[in-house]
């Protein structure tokens, strides 16, 4: 079968454009709202349930999971759907343990919720090491995700695909923070649950709409393995630890939690919890029908002839069931996915390196709303353009590990000092610290030695570590460190703290704006 | 008279966390038996999961839709729950103030 992919195509660049004008415009607008660090970094907390449910879903689902699980499941069968699964189950976490003193405890960023009962320098610079590593890793990953793509989808060069990214996701956060940034990712996420929705249901209508049909078709012509396990889960041990971080990573990363902010309350945290977890529930089970509709529709050979990982697995099925036009708006929808991220992570970057460390710890928190709006915007720019080099330096390489170890690291550096700091009376400004940086080089350094980095990347015949995935190790060390550090040295007046703030957990406090800047 | 109504509103605070905190761990622990047993019986038990359990579905297939299910279900039972309990507890205890 012959594809329109990589060719420029008219109708691809088309609906590109319009959602880019689309989604400048919606910048220009959120920028004349922009006026605090309130609306910059929380959308004058003043996001609906609904809204931060669809913002939520849209910062979540990345191309990873769009592109990447539909080929792996294309490819390989109900491995695929493991990660499906996987990527789903923190969602009920985030709601039990996180959502709602998070939105409570905190202002702008998941370090304020430490920084409520901790001491603010140590704790902000440690909580900052690990939600930066895991901004730096998943940016990578999404940036060199975004110059494949790009290449294969509109026969773009990959330097060009990297800095038009880049840039359009500047001109978002800086301009139009927040409030920008959340429109966004609510536009996205609605193509992108329609898309999917729609080129399921093309699929399905070619199988009398019974996804059993399609199943049974796809066993037929590649046997019955395809319905069960093979080999992509051996070790028992690495499953699991796999699982780990995938399920407590989420209530770890700093983009996703940050979200949290922009709602009015706890209540309106909860619900948007909820609906995130319905649409993000729903998009994973269409993700059963897509990668196996094209397994049989497009076939194994000609998805992995065009990429070898499979990623163009869900572009060619929509190809094969809609034409060309169906082609282009499915690439522009992975295009727009991946913008939307991007911005997501450099907005959480910016919040961390000018609330926490600028403001918080440099300036003592002492700084206008003039210095604290221009600061965040230079971080931004800056993050904008490390990003770009980053991207670009990164060229050619496998990357597909980085988005598990941003993964690892949230699960291992962030969630145990944060769900610890919401939970235990005597968690300590040490305990915590030196969680959160152990957490972090536990991670990093398993990764490191282990047969991802060894064996895969730098063709070592043997690695040190024998799994994967660190989780399994690197995150009840951290729990552990955290334990055993606040034990040894109890500090009496932070314990004190926890059962002052209790009150503040579960009601909350009205936060009075500062008025804006003219 | 002050010290015994501060100390009433401090329980009442206590119980209204105790509560929350155990709905939330029954939850949490719930979702990680139901998601940690499917990753067990994949990395363990192969053939069971490979058994059809009607044409065109496996019991792996099958169980996998049904954890979704059930991370569904676990979030809509803890805001229903929230809604309709917590939320009460958390308005006596404001007007107690």
């Amino acid at each position: 079968m012959t594809s329109a992919l990589g060719e420029p195509n008219a109708i691809a660049i088309t609906f590109f454009l319009v959602f880019i004008l689309l989604s400048l415009g919606i910048t220009v607008w959120a920028s004349r709202k922009t006026r605090t660090a309130e609306h910059f970094y929380a959308a004058g907390r003043s996001v609906t349930a609904l809204q931060n449910g669809l913002a939520l879903a849209g910062d979540y689902m990345s191309a990873a999971s769009f592109l990447g699980i539909a080929g792996l499941v294309a490819t390989s069968g109900f491995d695929g759907l493991i990660y499906s699964i996987g990527w789903l189950v923190g969602w009920p976490i985030v709601m039990f343990l996180i959502a709602e003193p998070l939105r409570n405890l905190g202002r702008y960023t998941f370090a304020d919720v430490l920084a409520a009962r901790l001491r603010q320098t140590p704790i902000r610079i440690a909580a900052s090491i690990g939600a930066l590593a895991v901004i730096a890793f998943y940016l990578i990953a999404q940036m060199v995700g975004a110059g494949n793509l790009i290449r294969l989808l509109f026969g773009l060069p990959y330097e060009a695909a990297v800095v038009i990214v880049g840039g359009v996701m500047l001109a978002y956060v800086l301009f139009g923070g927040m409030i920008a940034t959340t429109w966004v990712q609510i536009v996205k996420a609605v193509m992108l649950l329609g898309g999917a929705t729609l080129l399921a249901l093309l699929v399905l209508g070619r199988f009398g709409f019974n996804p059993l049909a399609l199943f049974a078709r796809a066993s037929e012509m590649y046997g019955a393995g395809v319905l069960s396990p093979g080999r992509l889960v051996t070790d028992p041990i690495d499953a699991v630890s796999l699982g780990l971080a995938l399920m407590l990573g989420t209530a770890g990363l700093p983009h996703i939690l940050m979200r949290f902010y922009t709602v009015p309350d706890a209540r309106t945290a909860r619900t948007s919890v909820g609906y995130a977890t319905a649409f993000i529930g729903f998009f994973y089970l269409l993700t059963f029908v897509l990668g196996f509709g094209a397994m049989v529709i497009i076939g194994r050979d000609a998805i992995t002839g065009i990429d070898a990982g499979g990623n163009m697995a869900a572009p060619l099925l929509a190809e094969g069931v809609g034409g060309t036009p169906f082609l282009g708006f499915i690439s522009a929808v992975a295009f727009a996915t991946i913008l939307a991220v991007v911005a997501g992570l450099t907005l959480s970057g910016a919040a961390t390196l000018s609330h926490d460390l600028w403001v918080n710890v440099v300036r003592g928190a002492k700084a206008d709303q003039r210095e604290q709006l221009l600061v965040a915007r230079a971080a931004t720019v800056l993050l904008a353009i490390v990003s770009i080099v980053l991207g670009i330096a990164f060229k050619g390489q496998n990357v597909a590990y980085m988005v598990g170890l941003a993964f690892a690291i949230a699960a291992s550096a962030n969630f145990p000092a944060l769900v610890l700091s919401i939970f235990w009376k005597r968690l300590t400004t040490a305990g915590a610290q030196s969680s959160m940086i152990i957490g972090t080089v536990a991670a990093l350094s398993l990764i490191y030695l282990s047969p991802t980095i060894q064996i895969d990347i730098l063709h070592n015949s043997s690695a040190w570590f024998p799994l994967r995935n660190p989780g399994i190790v690197s995150i009840p060390l951290s729990f552990v460190v955290a334990i055993v550090v606040s034990l040894l040295r109890p500090v009496s007046s932070e314990a004190q703290r926890f059962t002052e703030l209790e009150r503040q957990l579960h009601l909350g406090i009205e936060i009075v704006d500062e008025p804006a800047v003219q | 008279m002050r010290h015994e109504s501060a100390d009433h509103a401090l329980a009442a605070l206590k119980a209204v966390s105790a509560a929350r905190w155990r709905i939330a761990l029954s939850l949490t622990i719930a979702m990680m038996v139901v998601y940690f047993g499917f990753v067990l019986l994949v990395a363990f038990n192969k053939p069971l999961l490979g058994a059809m359990v009607t044409r065109g579905l496996s019991l792996g297939m099958l169980l996998g839709a049904l954890v979704i299910l059930v991370a569904w279900v676990l979030t809509w039972a803890y805001v229903r729950w929230a809604n309709t309990h917590y939320d009460v507890s958390l308005q006596n205890l404001r007007e107690r103030r």
